[in-house]
């Protein structure tokens, strides 16, 4: 298609950089297996990133590289300018408020209710004032649509409510990024497309930058502007989803190709109004 | 045939006061002193946030020989230590000594079995927050285990019931030791069935008590 342009004008800017990150594990019989292999990528503000790679490829453990759950062997992560990689233990947990996630099995604490599940990251940085504090709870139950279950308690809820508490937690300390690993995997079909209603609009309207992991082609399909395709821990290819001109080079890649396309969007309004 | 239990009866009075000493400052001791190391074994184990193989070997070490003493062994085997912190060798305060010696290490080991009940993922969420170490322990592991750690409570308090019976041995008095020394060396059987009855009650007292107040703060 077009040559490549002179970059620098309409290039946004990289929230996330990795750089030539690497992290292996020790396996419990000896040796040690590359969980990620010199992986360098940007996500750019605004964008809706899909990690996708079958089971055990690593985009797990790439996403978690973002926020240092897990820390790089080697490399660098930078994020929203910082790098994190650099940081002390108190830098880091400072840091972590401008990151948020959630997983595939919600992590929320169940022996607190869902307003205190999302009021924990606001108490444990001490960062507003109880009517301050009440007042963004709140807001956050509002945007994830839970306002009228701030006093029930996690076990009380669906799946998908306990997904949008996830969510809300994630969000109340306003985050630049928002880390979602395998967001969807625990819930059924419906509510998956609920949810991704939520996390673009999330994307849309607060302007928060997400990066999502999940095996299922379908859910990338959905939001994401790009997306990267892992294999063996390694970045095999990243593209445009709206950008099907290039060919593909990994059967992922290919496969993803169809949700860019105007028949995929048709399909999928269809689908909505069925709902 | 009952004359014998009412002619004991101050001394059952006695002997009950004795026995709620020993095990207010066994379980006090177990909580205050049990409780964080508990936390400190669950937390150097492998795979947790403080994970230091060297140090988990030596506490775990530890408690575990504090653990194989019988304790009636380590009763003795601490008179001096307890005429050091109690003043004395023979009493119930005396006996609380060795009892809080050996509750220390057993309600270590609950704890820290319990702790290992909370989903690693709901650790995990807390890191990526932003949480401390400190935070993780009082907000996610305690709040998470909460009604394991009372019923791990209870368990404790039901085993030190009986252990406290052993006291006697230094005078320390108590409903087992009444049992042991009227119904026991002396054959008064209706002094044994009323003391062993009391402690049965009191045993069931404590489970009851323990399972309600789990069930009420457990909202998993």
């Amino acid at each position: 298609m077009n040559a490549p342009l002179p970059q620098a004008q309409a290039q946004p800017r990289s929230l996330i950089r990795i750089e030539g990150a690497c992290k292996s594990f020790a396996l419990p019989k000896g040796g040690s297996f590359d969980a990620v292999r010199d992986v360098s990528l940007d996500v750019y503000e605004g964008d809706i990133f899909g990690l996708i790679g079958k089971s055990g490829a690593g985009k797990s453990t790439l996403l978690r590289l973002i926020n240092l759950l897990e820390r790089p062997d080697s490399g660098t992560i930078t994020v929203d300018g910082q790098e994190l990689t650099r940081l002390s233990k108190r830098g880091l947990r400072a840091a972590r408020q401008n990151i948020g996630m959630i997983f595939q099995q919600f992590n929320l604490l169940q022996n607190a209710t869902v307003y205190d599940n999302v009021a924990f990251p606001l108490r444990i940085h001490d960062a507003l004032n109880a009517p301050r504090l009440a007042a963004r709870v709140e807001e956050c139950l509002e945007v994830v649509g839970l306002a009228d279950k701030a006093d029930s308690y996690p076990a009380q809820l669906s799946g998908g409510q306990k997904q949008r508490a996830a969510i809300a937690r994630a969000l109340a300390s306003r985050p630049a990024v928002l880390l979602c690993d395998e967001p969807t995997s625990a819930l059924d079909a419906e509510t998956t497309r609920a949810l991704l209603d939520t996390l673009r609009d999330i994307n849309l309207r607060l302007g928060v930058t997400i990066v999502i992991v999940s095996h299922e082609l379908s859910v990338l399909g959905a939001i994401c502007n790009r997306v990267a395709v892992i294999e063996d821990g390694a970045l095999a290819e990243q593209f445009d989803l709206a950008d099907t001109a290039v060919p593909r080079k990994t059967a992922l890649g290919r496969e993803l190709a169809w949700y860019g396309t105007e028949g995929y969007t048709q399909a999928a309004w269809k689908g909505v109004e069925r709902v | 045939m009952f004359e014998n239990v009412v002619n004991l009866l101050p001394e059952l009075w006695v002997a009950f006061g004795q026995t709620l000493t020993m095990l207010a400052i066994g379980l006090s001791a177990a909580v205050l002193l049990g409780g964080p190391l508990g936390i400190l074994l669950f937390l150097v184990a492998d795979g947790q946030s403080l994970e230091n193989r060297p140090f988990a070997v030596v506490l775990g070490w530890i408690v575990n020989t504090v653990r194989s003493f019988p304790f009636i062994i380590l009763l003795v085997a601490l008179v001096p230590l307890t005429r050091i912190i109690a003043g004395t060798s023979i009493g119930p305060l005396a006996a609380a000594v060795p009892l809080s010696f050996a509750a220390v290490p057993y309600f270590a080991r609950l704890v820290e079995q319990n702790l290992r009940e909370v989903p690693r993922g709901v650790i995990e969420a807390a890191h990526a927050m932003g949480a401390s170490e400190f935070q993780i322990v009082t907000r996610v592991l305690l709040v998470e285990a909460r009604s394991g750690l009372v019923l791990a409570l209870t368990v404790l308090a039901i085993s030190f019931l009986s252990y406290s019976a052993v006291a006697g041995v230094v005078g320390g008095g108590g409903i087992g030791d009444l049992a042991i020394r009227y119904g026991y060396y002396r054959f008064e059987t209706d002094i044994m069935v009323v003391t062993v009855a009391i402690l049965v009650v009191l045993v069931q007292l404590i489970q009851f008590g323990g399972n309600r107040l789990a069930k009420r703060i457990d909202q998993r």
